[in-house]
């Protein structure tokens, strides 16, 4: 294999399905259904899934969900802050383990 | 700058359409997609709107201008050809004349056409690049326009400045919501005049518009809360992969991948509903076709009959069959565009995040 992560790769993403074709469907219909408006818009939904794809680091979710943010009107702007949202959680959560950090020299210290 | 004032080949219509039919991300012919939704051969349903295109003279050069329109082109229509179109009115009941450019009020005889449309009885659209209100030679132009009831069609591709410029040109923002004021002030979308401001929304860069609805508040409140401006409605309309956007998708790496993005999107309810089914188009020599774009790749109307305007016979152009190519799947992507906005609600994928790429 000549490398991860190729852009050309990203249309067959439904090739998944090929040998569970019906936990493709389920995903499918319940992924749907996520994306749908509902008590948040598609444009919301969209900013949360790119930050997602930010913290989770997925090259295939940034590819998409940047051209779907763009697609729901959202600028780069509003994208950028959605990406330090993601950024921030991800640095914060790190840095709040400082306390478990804390807790434990606490307790092994005199 | 034009594409024809640099000498390119994509300036010429043969060349766009040659590239378009070897579009290896768009083999499936637009007609068999058509086929498949019931809907071949695509057909018209009467004249709704008779669309004149006086030119492709322009004051701005736009980066994604299916026109290929600028202040280098010449290409205008005469005052003779003008009054064909009149005349061509004058033996119909359509209801809606829709004229569109270049900028279509630097034509000379536009105003000419606008009296004479109103004095028809019919109403009539200006599709303005707004700019154009501030030129010195058009003061005037707004007060004209007020007079004669003109719904103002203006593009605005979005309600802040950077994505704006990027498209249409430095400084294009600013003076747009200058002449947005100026329109406001003489009761264009405020609400009980009767003078209809709407504005239209193309994507800046190569990917879909949004769902006309999300856009349009969001273009409400903040054009109002940064502006102070109104309008009516906010049409959203797809950029055509033809001629400058063409060029630029190329240019980018990104044609392949759009044109993917517009047959995967395709619609059967956006394509049931296109605005050539419902239009004539006339170009700035009098040659008729059934919409702009594909007046901007020099496929004329096929009805039986000669496909000028000294010619015009509604009684064959009402039944007459569409000319399609694969180029129409930038009107039937998602939930559609044409020249007048969202058609339909948008289509589903199964998963659609991902089947946007």
């Amino acid at each position: 294999m000549a490398g991860y992560y190729h852009a050309e790769d990203l249309p067959h993403f439904p090739d998944i399905g090929k040998h569970a074709p019906e936990l493709w469907q389920k995903f499918s219909e319940w992924y749907g259904a996520v994306f749908a408006e509902g008590a948040l818009s598609e444009r919301e939904k969209c900013l949360i899934a790119l930050a997602v794809a930010h913290a989770v680091q997925c090259p295939y979710c940034i590819d998409a969900y940047t051209q779907a943010c763009l697609e729901k009107g959202s600028n780069l702007e509003q994208m950028t802050e959605a990406v330090h949202v993601a950024s921030a959680i991800r640095g914060g959560a790190s840095l709040v383990h400082g306390l478990q950090m804390r807790n434990a020299a606490e307790k092994l210290s005199m | 700058m034009s594409l024809l004032s640099i000498h390119h080949p994509l300036a010429s219509a043969g060349e766009q359409l040659r590239v378009i039919d070897n579009c290896a991300s768009a083999a499936k012919a637009f007609d068999d997609s058509l086929a498949e939704s019931g809907l071949f051969p695509l057909g018209a349903t009467g004249i709704q709107v008779f669309q004149i295109n006086v030119g492709k003279l322009c004051n701005q050069t736009c980066r994604h201008c299916h026109v290929d329109a600028g202040p280098d082109r010449r290409e205008i229509m005469s005052r003779e050809v003008a009054g064909m179109c009149i005349d061509a009115l004058r033996r119909t009941s359509i209801p809606t004349v829709d004229i569109t450019g270049g900028a279509p009020e630097l034509n000379p005889n536009f105003r000419w056409l606008v009296e004479q449309s109103r004095a028809l009885g019919r109403h009539v659209m200006d599709r303005s690049n707004l700019t154009v209100l501030l030129l010195p030679s058009q003061a005037d132009l707004a007060g004209f326009l007020a007079e004669h009831r003109v719904e103002v069609v203006a593009s605005l591709p979005y309600f802040l400045e950077q994505q704006t410029d990027a498209q249409r040109g430095e400084g294009v923002f600013a003076k747009s919501i200058e002449a947005l004021r100026k329109l406001n002030s003489l009761g264009y979308g405020q609400p009980g005049s009767g003078l209809t401001l709407n504005l239209v929304y193309n994507p800046v860069g190569a990917f879909l518009p949004p769902a006309q609805h999300a856009i349009e508040a969001d273009f409400r409140r903040e054009l109002g809360r940064r502006h102070g401006i109104v309008f009516n409605s906010l049409h959203t309309i797809a950029n055509m992969p033809i001629s400058r956007f063409l060029e630029f998708l190329l240019r980018g790496g990104n044609y392949e991948r759009y044109m993917e993005r517009l047959v995967n999107a395709y619609n059967p309810a956006a394509a049931a509903g296109v605005m050539c089914r419902y239009t004539i188009s006339v170009g700035w020599d009098g040659v008729l076709y059934d919409c702009d774009f594909n007046q901007m790749l020099d496929l004329p109307v096929d009805h039986s009959a000669p496909a000028h305007i000294r010619d015009f016979n509604p009684a064959l152009l009402d039944r007459r069959r569409i000319v399609t190519g694969r180029h129409c799947y930038g009107c039937t992507a998602g939930a559609g565009s044409s020249c007048g906005g969202q058609i339909q609600g948008p289509g589903t994928g199964a998963v659609r995040g991902y089947s946007s790429v």
